[in-house]
């Protein structure tokens, strides 16, 4: 078209970025991306190819990496790690080298990452590439502070990494950038569609002075990951599929091996009626046509006030059709291409399954690209309300009322990212702490930054990534534990009780004392073979039972700290006054003296009494005029194995669980249950209400298992010197529920046990 | 009637097409008060909208001619002079110099109006015949809008007789301010009418109105008074047409037409100098409002030294040199 003619039309017109830098980059690597170990490239061989997406053109050829090679790389990390752990300055020095080299060659990463995933190039550039220098600067930080700020914490060791195809550079970032702060080295692997920007990155560390066996990067595809997550690592992060993750939480069941997980989501993007609907329709451009919607926190589920959603539609459908599509490479470009054909089908097919409401889209270019679109009129039961679609497709319901929102929104198994658009603060601030997610945008949405944590709750995985809250998952107390043996319950031939008046304790459920369902009991013996009483044998249905108990007890989440200290004071004031009955009990089961014991269970309780209105969060000092609110809040209704200090065992869970808001159901000491038991009364007598705590007894073997499956249980944990990991971590795999499997951890910990970050973004301004 | 969706070639095959005059609507204070402004997300929508949008090469080309077809060439001073008024005018009728127009097939490409004081429009008036290009007279006791009200409309009707085609009205910033919408209808409506055929642009001078809703207000209160244009600026405020300010704007355009199927145009004056500035606000309205908004009865740049760059990017454009301004004649 000539100039004159443009005059009339006002096109917009072709501006592509040149790929000829990073092809020639590749060409230069003899077109091929392979592992980068011990601060080497190789072995590299072409074993499948990768493509450019947005034209079907082969980029390069990938490595397929071996058992043999993730177990040399690993060799080489394992090598490297201690040295690399002693000097967190050189650790900072080195993190700040990879931001600046990173900063040098971002034209060439941007570019790189387009063609590789087919992203928009403004994305990549604008926004990928930007985010993963930053997590290297912020973290450069973290190393810098370590020893001045977590002087009890250390690295784990060796941390397996595997990441996503959608966002390859800042995933990686996101991953290598706190794990070498905290002073792990890792192995990671890049998803088998995008490996090319970790082979610039490879190369970069070397620049940068990073100690070979620091980073490795062994390409490859699920075969290579599932030898990553079977080798012998100390960690393994993941990112992506739920699926997958509890492919993975399975496989590293019991293995020792510390597990983060983030994964799918469902977020809801909800818009009142008060909201500014013009800028709300410009957040879901953000929010579902960002990265074509290939986005694991991608705004999905619109919910919108019925009284405007007509308006707000018409509106949505009107901006839908200006956004622009094709060569990701033109800088003028919205929606790229989806990353790959197969990805491509599982979009269509999904769409296509879908028989309900009324489907808008806008035209796509032939090729791997998917247009933009809006189904409407779909309600909670739909497939496509429910399921991920990872793709650029927004589905909508509507809502009447705020609570009426909250639920649509919480009625979904991930919990990762949540939007809400209100112009009233009481409203947006309202409904905040209520939504179910790791992440709440107010008027915003895909907001992240290094000084927040990014990570979900339910099966949207667990961990968190940058943020103060991040390190937790790359460090370990330094205290070595010292694992107690387990004790068994003492026996006898003789049965003659001790007491003459019978006792047999029942379970704790509800705030009410409860047969077993079973219906059968276990004499427990003292050292010398007397009889001291009988406890319940506790099975599946009564676990159920205290999980509907801890369910009618919601509202204990959402009392005041002060409200849950003075309880737990109370709680240490009635235990106070029958200490010596307490001691003595103690006595009676271990023949030991329980004086101690008793002193050090009231302490914990006064401890945790203390935090209960203290345990702060923070403001994170995110780059937008605005707050990042990371609010601690409780993680939900806990299940808890306790170890076998007849009562500080149950103390040291219960204090600090209910300390922070949560409710939980404590399974006693198999081997010296009667103190536990005898505290029901402490409970019944200290304004604790129903619910709140529940106490049962029972085998922990087999207690744990149905504890792990239930999948209406946010965590479990397990201080009992009994094995049983393995089977927790395995059978938790259902709901994907956090599991903490320690011994005798300190309050500080299980407090961050206790607890969960929600980053609250607020924008503001007028 | 024509939408936003019209097409730019049935735009263009009609380039003297005027829509029917916006002619109002009675004051909706329950629509008034129901705005909203989300200022952060405005801001971030400005903010990444130059990255979202590139324009290059024949394409910037035609976009930079397109600007200066829609631009009022403004000089408002107090040392405007007759022989200064028609040198600017002569600017108007030759804004790029006949080799770079001839080379780009653009001969012919005028500015869209030259904008003056009212002692002036006569000068320019004269300066400006044979041509098609209107003049335009900032009117009411601009830039404070603060003389009595009834000079104010005598000042539009004597630029009216004097041959000014556009007429730019100051609000009463103070009713905007204080939140009597009803107070600024009334003045609008007044001057609408004082306008007669001449075409009515409202300055709402953003800078003064404190927040983005209450532009947002101040923008639909003056649609509902029947102004052809809002504008953003009278260029002496301390801060003039911004993107944030030209998005809350022209949304508020976007929402007048949904409610009553009128198009109302958008000047954005102030502080746009630069080529590839210019290149962001046609980007911004030609997806926030569409194609049919980028012609001059719906869109205007209010600038003096835009032109000036825009020259230097044309001539780069065509010989692949760098320019200087000094290359260029002024105006």
């Amino acid at each position: 078209m000539t100039v004159k003619e443009i005059f009339e039309t006002m096109d917009y017109g072709p501006a592509p970025e040149s790929a000829a830098e990073a092809l020639q980059w590749i060409a230069d690597k003899g077109g091929i991306a392979g592992h980068y170990i011990d601060g080497k490239f190789g072995p590299l061989r072409d074993d499948f190819p990768s493509t450019n997406p947005a034209t079907g053109e082969r980029l390069a050829g990938v490595t397929k990496g071996t058992e043999a090679e993730v177990a040399t790389a690993v060799k080489a990390a394992r090598k490297a790690q201690s040295a690399w752990a002693k000097d967190h300055h050189k650790r900072a020095r080195v993190l700040y080298a990879i931001a600046r080299q990173m900063q040098k060659h971002s034209r060439l990463l941007a570019v790189m990452e387009t063609l590789d995933n087919g992203k928009p190039i403004r994305e990549a550039r604008d926004i990928d590439v930007p985010l993963a220098i930053r997590h290297f600067y912020h973290h450069a930080g973290y190393a810098q502070l370590m020893s001045d700020e977590l002087p009890d914490r250390e690295a784990l060791g060796v941390c397996g990494q595997i990441i996503p195809w959608n966002f390859p550079l800042l995933m990686l970032a996101w991953k290598i950038a706190p794990a070498l702060a905290m002073g792990n080295t890792v192995v990671l692997k890049p998803a088998e569609y995008t490996s090319l920007s970790a082979m610039v990155f490879c190369e970069i560390c070397t620049a940068a002075g990073v100690p070979p066996g620091v980073v490795n990067i062994v390409t490859g595809d699920g075969e290579t990951g599932a030898a990553l997550v079977a080798a012998d690592v100390d960690k393994i992060a993941f990112t992506g599929s739920t699926a997958v993750g509890r492919i993975i939480r399975q496989q590293t069941a019991g293995s020792g091996k510390a597990l983060s997980l983030e994964l799918g989501g469902k977020s809801p993007y909800i818009v009142f009626d008060d909201a500014d609907l013009d800028s709300a329709v410009e957040g879901l451009v953000d929010a579902i046509w960002f990265n074509q919607g290939q986005v694991c926190c991608a705004g999905s589920r619109l919910l919108v006030h019925e009284g405007v959603a007509d308006r707000f539609y018409a509106k949505l459908k009107t901006r839908m059709n200006t956004l622009r599509m094709g060569n990701p490479l033109d800088k003028c470009i919205d929606v790229g291409a989806i990353v790959d054909p197969v990805q491509l089908d599982q979009i269509k097919q999904m769409v296509g399954d879908n028989t309900e409401g009324d489907n808008f889209q806008t035209a796509a270019p032939e090729g791997c690209f998917y247009p933009p679109t809006l189904i409407t009129g779909l309600s909670p039961a739909s497939t496509l309300m429910q399921e991920e679609i990872f793709g650029p497709v927004l589905v909508s319901t509507t809502f009447r009322t705020p609570a009426e929102a909250v639920e649509i929104a919480n009625n979904t198994r991930y919990g990762l990212a949540a939007s809400v658009w209100s112009e009233n603060i009481n409203l947006a601030l309202d409904i905040a702490p209520k939504l179910v997610s790791g992440i709440v945008w107010v008027n915003g949405t895909n907001m992240m930054d290094a000084a927040a944590g990014f990570g979900g709750v339910r099966e949207s995985g667990f961990g968190r990534e940058g943020g103060w809250e991040g390190l937790q998952g790359y460090t370990k107390p330094k205290a070595a534990q010292k694992p107690a043996k387990p004790i068994a319950p003492y026996t006898s031939e003789d049965g003659t009780p001790a007491d003459p008046l019978d006792r047999t304790a029942k379970l704790y459920i509800g705030g009410k004392q409860a047969r077993p369902d079973g219906g059968y009991s276990t004499p427990v013996f003292n050292p010398r073979g007397k009889l001291l009483g009988h406890v319940s044998d506790a099975n599946r249905k009564d676990i159920r039972n205290a999980v509907e108990a801890m369910n009618a007890a919601k509202g204990w989440a959402k009392t005041t700290g002060h409200l849950r200290a003075q309880i737990i004071y109370y709680i240490a004031e009635n235990l106070n006054a029958r200490a010596d009955e307490f001691a003595a009990r103690i006595k009676s089961m271990t023949g030991k003296s329980g004086t101690a014991e008793v002193d050090a269970a009231i302490q914990t309780l006064f401890s945790a009494a203390a935090w209960a209105d203290k345990f702060d969060g923070q403001v994170h000092g995110v780059p937008i005029r605005g707050v990042a609110l990371a609010m601690k809040e409780p993680v939900g209704k806990i299940a808890a194995l306790c170890d076998d200090t007849p009562l500080l065992g149950l103390v040291q869970a219960m204090a600090p669980a209910i300390a922070m808001g949560n409710r939980i159901t404590l399974v006693a000491s198999h081997a010296f249950p009667l103190a536990a038991t005898d505290f029901y009364q402490i409970l019944e007598t200290s304004d604790v209400p129903a619910g709140v705590v529940n106490i049962i007894t029972g085998d922990p073997a087999a207690l744990a298992s149905d504890i792990a499956k239930h999948l209406d249980l946010d965590a479990v944990w397990s201080f009992s010197p009994r094995d049983l990991a393995e089977t927790i971590e395995r059978e938790s795999a259902g709901n994907l529920k956090r599991t903490w499997v320690t011994q005798n951890p300190t309050l500080k910990e299980t407090l961050h046990a206790a607890t969960e970050v929600k980053n609250v973004w607020i924008p503001y301004g007028e | 009637m024509p939408t936003a969706t019209t097409t730019a070639t049935q735009a263009a095959q009609l380039p003297q097409v005027h829509l029917p005059r916006n002619d109002g609507m009675p004051l909706d204070l329950d629509w008034v008060a129901s705005v909203q402004a989300n200022t952060s997300a405005i801001e971030r929508r400005a903010a990444t909208l130059p990255g979202r949008r590139s324009v290059k090469k024949d394409y910037q080309a035609a976009w930079l001619c397109k600007a200066i077809s829609l631009m009022d060439l403004t000089t408002l001073s107090g040392d405007d002079t007759e022989a200064r008024v028609r040198r600017l005018c002569a600017k108007a009728r030759q804004p790029v110099s006949p080799a770079i127009l001839e080379k780009l097939d653009m001969e012919g490409l005028t500015t869209g109006a030259v904008c003056v004081y009212h002692d002036m429009v006569e000068t320019a008036v004269a300066a400006l015949d044979g041509t098609n290009i209107p003049v335009a007279a900032v009117s009411t006791g601009f830039p404070a809008g603060l003389s009595p009200f009834h000079l104010r409309l005598q000042e539009i009707r004597e630029s009216v007789a004097a041959g000014a085609k556009e007429i730019d009205i100051v609000i009463s910033r103070r009713h905007a301010l204080t939140g009597n919408w009803q107070a600024l209808y009334d003045e609008m409506r007044e001057m609408r009418e004082a306008c007669g055929d001449a075409h009515v642009k409202a300055i709402l001078a953003t800078g003064e109105l404190g927040t983005l809703r209450n532009v947002a207000r101040a923008s639909l209160v003056c649609m509902m008074a029947g102004a052809d244009f809002i504008k953003t600026s009278t260029g002496k405020e301390p801060v003039n047409a911004t993107l944030p300010v030209t998005l809350t704007m022209i949304r508020a355009i976007r929402a007048y037409q949904d409610r009553t199927g009128t198009m109302v145009g958008y000047k954005p004056a102030g502080g746009i100098s630069k080529a590839k500035d210019a290149l962001v606000y046609l980007a911004m309205i030609k997806d926030e409002l569409g194609d049919r908004w980028l012609q001059p009865d719906l869109f205007r740049f209010g600038a003096s030294s835009l032109l000036g760059d825009i020259e230097r990017q044309l001539e780069h454009h065509v010989t692949g040199a760098y320019s200087a301004q000094w290359r260029h004649p002024i105006g």
